[in-house]
């Protein structure tokens, strides 16, 4: 009591661990030939399996074990070359056989880890965060509690949907690296194709194992919040948690082991139910399905066909481009991004990585973002933006008159920059003759301001070259410009 | 040709002496006679057989039979037949038509067998006498105040008084061979995995095997040829080449020893004092006859065969308490009229569905899987099992099949043990083990104990050895005539 009187509020520290429910990418369920297309009518992809008609058997779905090798491959686990379905035994109306197929014992991923970056500019860290295991499993249905009088709807077709459920250490001490570690999970499973990361549809689902603890103390009670399908919620949700365990302790109760819901609408958790009620699952071994056996020749096909990833193409963007590590981290957030600056950079040439990297993350990002388009759908594609960058970059065109050019191609008012400079005359003017002469005029015309200049105001040299340009209506080269101007000028 | 054996009506039909039509018609004339005697059917479906003859006698015509087009059968009601009632003898299921074929099912139609019907059982398969029938109990066409054995029992006593040729069964712990026995025909349970599983309602997953009896070794075989057979549906299902298993049946042997070289094993543990004497002295007597057969016998330990009871009477009810879960009226078979709410539902539905021995295993099953028991139970069943398999396979070092009884008793008393399920669990003391190993097991008419109740012979082969357990039956039945023997209610 004496130590907790004495500790104020900062004085704790909070523990995170997470699951997260993947749904796999593969066209049919994990133990039936029905579609898991996402939208049909209830009960329309709801096969003979999946409704646990008597006799029914289970086969499991080689591409959703695929798909879990590359999962394990991608974060350097361990892939049981043995694993073993076991059945999670209990009754709800959504779930057809009244057990779940999943894994328990023997799960087909083990350990690994994914590097998170935390917090943005100056604060911003790196962190490792470690994984317990990672197991396929069966999705349940549906309940559906309105428009059936007083009754219960029950829509099948989500069962049997293959899940990989994804486990962590609890290594996260915030709900800014709780949020950092499920974005870069979200952003991996998408990018190794395993998922498509849909939240809204259920794809991407969060429950969090939440506990405080004095600094060094042993492990606080957990309370696991079910269900977080946003980014958003999962913050607001650790959020509340953290300080309503904080409040509790400090009020001298106690934690008791519990599942709990969050409302978005209260922005508070809820009880579902404590360790009590909490159901006995019997799991024992699926006697209907045969050990999972992964050999190192599937393995090697699996790791052969896998896309280069987050982390190595960081590292590579740094080295072979000369991109720093912020750069670098930024291209390589999503596959998408990453996949439009390599093709961009593949059409520009390495030499003009830099400029390809300052126009993805600089105006292309903007008006995406302000558009609200992903990148897959930029109207400008990544062949465009390179012969834009080319054309900088060799000064047909200044910087300047690029944006211009970007802005044509957006509005998909041209379909290069070659063309689009050329149809408006746009090319930079190099002929040292024609700018001696432009210049020439200019200086005859501003005795003024190479007065000034003589006088020894520098100011004025801007001046001088802004009326440069403006004659040549930006064409003019600007490095040529100063030079020749400044030779005139007896500088 | 009530009594002639497959190949005989195959030729009868064949040289259009017979239509199947006719012949379809003779069993289920003799059905409605005599099946109120026994019991042995729960639905005979005589407008759907008559069409099956009919299109059977469509494929003789135009010379497309095959070795079973036009046999008449029945199956247990364990394996779901389309558009006919599938009830496993349960209330839970007496309202259950399925919307498919069971792979054995679909294999039997495909071979031309016209199905007169489905035939009693112990409820879900579970029991040895027949008795936990929500239709009632079989009676043995031997006495039928007497059990035909279970829980094939209707299929048993269906082909016994020749109320159809041939008929499946399944085989989880002994209940195609008990049945057998007990009502005087011949029945086979191949290796595990020979016959798929996919429509055959689960009882114990890793035990369940279809089979079939009739009233030769080679009718047997005709029949287990058709319906044995890979099937993707079934994870647990073999894939191996096709099997003719007659063909050791039609090869040429000395017709003084034609099992010169074949070695038996006599389990020591299995002619201890655990068997009745009457039962002891047929099954010595076939064992004689074997040896005069050019047979030689060795004497064999199992010594780990006592614990076949509590191991199976472990595991199997751990597997029915999963399988059966699905059993919960929430999208077929049987509900309860009035409930207060979802787990109301549940119970009542669960309590008024299934019968006493069901919700025994249930209950057990369980128990035994429960968070603190799985340990000390399943995992130690488990270690059993293995070792019991082990036995088996160091016996199969020294002999070719075994021999021995397969019940200790001659049939008993309709409720004569149904207050005592322990005793009635112990009377499946010699054939639990080899479901157990998942060997072929074998039980063959040997003889007449007190009262002129059938004896049978046990014969387990090693994994796959199918072929020659019914040839090592088949060479018995060249030189005897306890097959040949019908009830007095059969004539």
């Amino acid at each position: 009591m004496n130590e907790s009187h004495a500790m104020s509020r900062t004085d704790w520290e909070v523990v995170i661990g997470l699951e997260v429910h993947a749904q796999l990418t593969t066209a049919s369920k994990i133990f039936s030939g029905a579609s898991t297309a996402f939208g049909a009518e209830p009960n329309r992809q709801a096969s003979a399996v999946d409704i646990a008609l008597p006799g029914v058997l289970p086969v499991l779905n080689r591409g959703a074990v695929e798909r879990a090798i590359r999962f394990g491959l991608a974060i350097g686990a361990h892939v049981a070359p043995k694993s073993v379905f076991a059945r999670k035994n209990y009754f709800y109306p959504d779930l057809p056989k009244g057990y779940q197929i999943s894994q328990f014992e023997l799960p087909v991923v083990s350990g690994g880890a994914i590097t998170i970056r935390v917090g943005e500019g100056e604060k911003a860290y790196e962190k490792t965060v470690r994984l317990t295991r990672a197991h396929l499993e069966e999705d349940a249905g549906k309940s559906l509690h309105e428009d059936f009088h007083g009754m219960s709807g029950i829509d099948l077709n989500r069962a049997g949907t293959p899940l990989l459920e994804i486990v962590s250490e609890p290594d996260m001490r915030s709900s800014a690296e709780a949020v950092a570690y499920a974005r870069a999970l979200h952003a991996l499973v998408r990018w190794i194709d395993i998922c498509d990361g849909n939240m809204q549809e259920g794809s991407f689902r969060c429950d969090a194992n939440v506990s405080v603890r004095r600094p060094g103390g042993p492990l606080g009670t957990r309370r696991e919040i079910k269900n977080l399908n946003s980014f958003r919620f999962l913050q607001q949700a650790i959020d509340y948690e953290v300080q309503w365990q904080i409040d509790t302790l400090e009020d001298g109760g106690t934690i008791q082991q519990a599942t709990v819901l969050f409302d978005p609408d209260t922005g508070e958790t809820r009880v579902m139910r404590t360790k009590e009620d909490a159901h006995d699952y019997r799991y024992f071994p699926d006697p209907d399905l045969l050990p999972l056996v992964i050999d190192d020749a599937w393995k090697d096909e699996v790791a052969a066909s896998m896309p280069e990833l987050p982390a190595a193409m960081k590292a590579r963007f740094m080295e072979q481009y000369g991109l720093s590590a912020y750069d670098a981290a930024t291209l390589t957030a999503s596959r998408e991004v990453a996949t439009y600056f390599q093709a961009a950079v593949d059409a520009a040439g390495a030499a003009n990585a830099k400029i390809c990297a300052n126009w993805v993350m600089g105006d292309l990002a903007a008006r995406l973002n302000k558009a609200d388009l992903d990148i897959a759908d930029s109207p400008v594609s990544a062949a465009q933006l390179a012969g834009l960058v080319q054309r900088i970059a060799d000064n047909t065109i200044s910087n300047s008159i690029g944006k211009k050019v970007f802005d044509t191609l957006w509005n998909g008012e041209g379909a290069s920059a070659d063309e689009i400079i050329e149809a408006q005359g746009l090319k930079q003017v190099t002929d040292t003759g024609a700018i001696e002469a432009m210049i020439d005029e200019v200086i005859a015309a501003n005795a003024k301001s190479v007065e000034e200049f003589r006088a020894g105001k520098e100011k004025a040299f801007n001046a001088l070259v802004g009326q440069v340009m403006k004659a040549s209506r930006g064409k003019a080269n600007p490095a040529q410009v100063n030079e020749i101007l400044r030779r005139k000028l007896g500088a | 040709m009530i009594h002639a054996s497959i190949a005989e009506l195959r030729a009868a039909l064949d040289a259009r002496s017979l239509s199947a039509v006719e012949l379809a018609t003779l069993f289920l004339d003799r059905i409605e006679r005599l099946d109120g005697q026994i019991n042995a059917f729960i639905t005979v479906d005589r407008e759907r057989a008559l069409r099956d003859a009919e299109a059977a006698d469509a494929a003789i015509a135009a010379g497309r039979a095959g070795p079973l087009t036009g046999i008449p059968l029945a199956h247990k009601d364990v394996f779901c037949t389309e558009g006919v009632l599938t009830t496993c003898a349960s209330k839970m299921l007496a309202n259950f038509v399925s919307p498919y074929d069971a792979h054995v099912v679909a294999r039997l139609r495909e071979a031309g067998t016209v199905m007169l019907g489905k035939t009693n059982m112990d409820e879900f398969a579970m029991g040895s006498s027949n008795e936990n029938s929500h239709f009632g109990p079989t009676r043995n066409p031997w006495d039928v105040s007497r059990i035909p054995g279970g829980s094939s029992g209707g299929s048993a006593a269906a082909v016994a008084a020749r109320l159809v040729p041939v008929a499946t069964g399944t085989d989880t712990g002994g209940s195609v061979r008990q049945p057998a026995s007990m009502t005087g025909v011949t029945g086979i349970k191949p290796t595990y995995g020979v016959c798929s599983r996919y429509g055959m309602i689960a009882y114990a997953s890793s035990f369940d095997q279809a089979g079939v009896f009739g009233a030769t070794a080679e009718d047997c075989a005709l029949v287990l040829s058709a319906m044995a057979g890979f099937d993707e549906r079934d994870s647990t299902s073999l894939d191996r080449p096709a099997e003719d298993y007659a063909r050791d049946l039609r090869a040429a042997a000395d017709p003084d020893r034609p099992l010169a070289g074949l070695r038996i094993g006599l389990p020591r543990e299995f002619f201890g004092d655990g068997m009745a004497d009457d039962v002891r002295a047929a099954v010595e007597a076939a064992i004689a006859r074997y040896r005069e057969l050019g047979a030689t016998t060795v004497e064999v330990s199992l010594p780990n065969a006592r614990l076949s009871i509590p191991a199976y009477y472990v595991l199997a009810p751990a597997e029915a308490s999963s399988n059966l879960s699905r059993f919960d009226g929430v999208r077929y078979g049987h509900r309860a009229a009035r409930y207060a709410d979802l787990d109301d539902m549940y119970r009542k539905t669960r309590a008024e569905g299934f019968g006493a021995e069901v919700k025994r295993r249930i209950l057990v099953g369980t128990y035994v899987l429960s968070h603190g028991y799985y340990d000390a139970y399943y995992l130690k069943a488990q270690k059993l099992r293995r070792l019991i398999a082990d036995d088996f396979a160091a016996a199969f070092a020294r002999c070719d099949v075994i021999a021995g009884p397969v019940s200790p008793t001659t049939a008993w008393k309709i409720g004569e043990k149904s207050d005592d399920p322990v005793q009635m669990y112990l009377s499946d003391i010699f054939t639990l083990a080899v479901n157990l190993a998942g060997l072929p097991g074998l039980s063959l008419p040997c003889g007449f104990g007190a009262g002129e109740l059938p004896v049978g012979l046990q014969l387990i082969g090693n994994h796959f050895d199918e072929a020659r357990l019914l040839n090592v039956a088949h060479r018995y039945q060249q030189v005897t005539d306890w097959h040949q023997r019908r009830p007095a209610l059969a004539e």
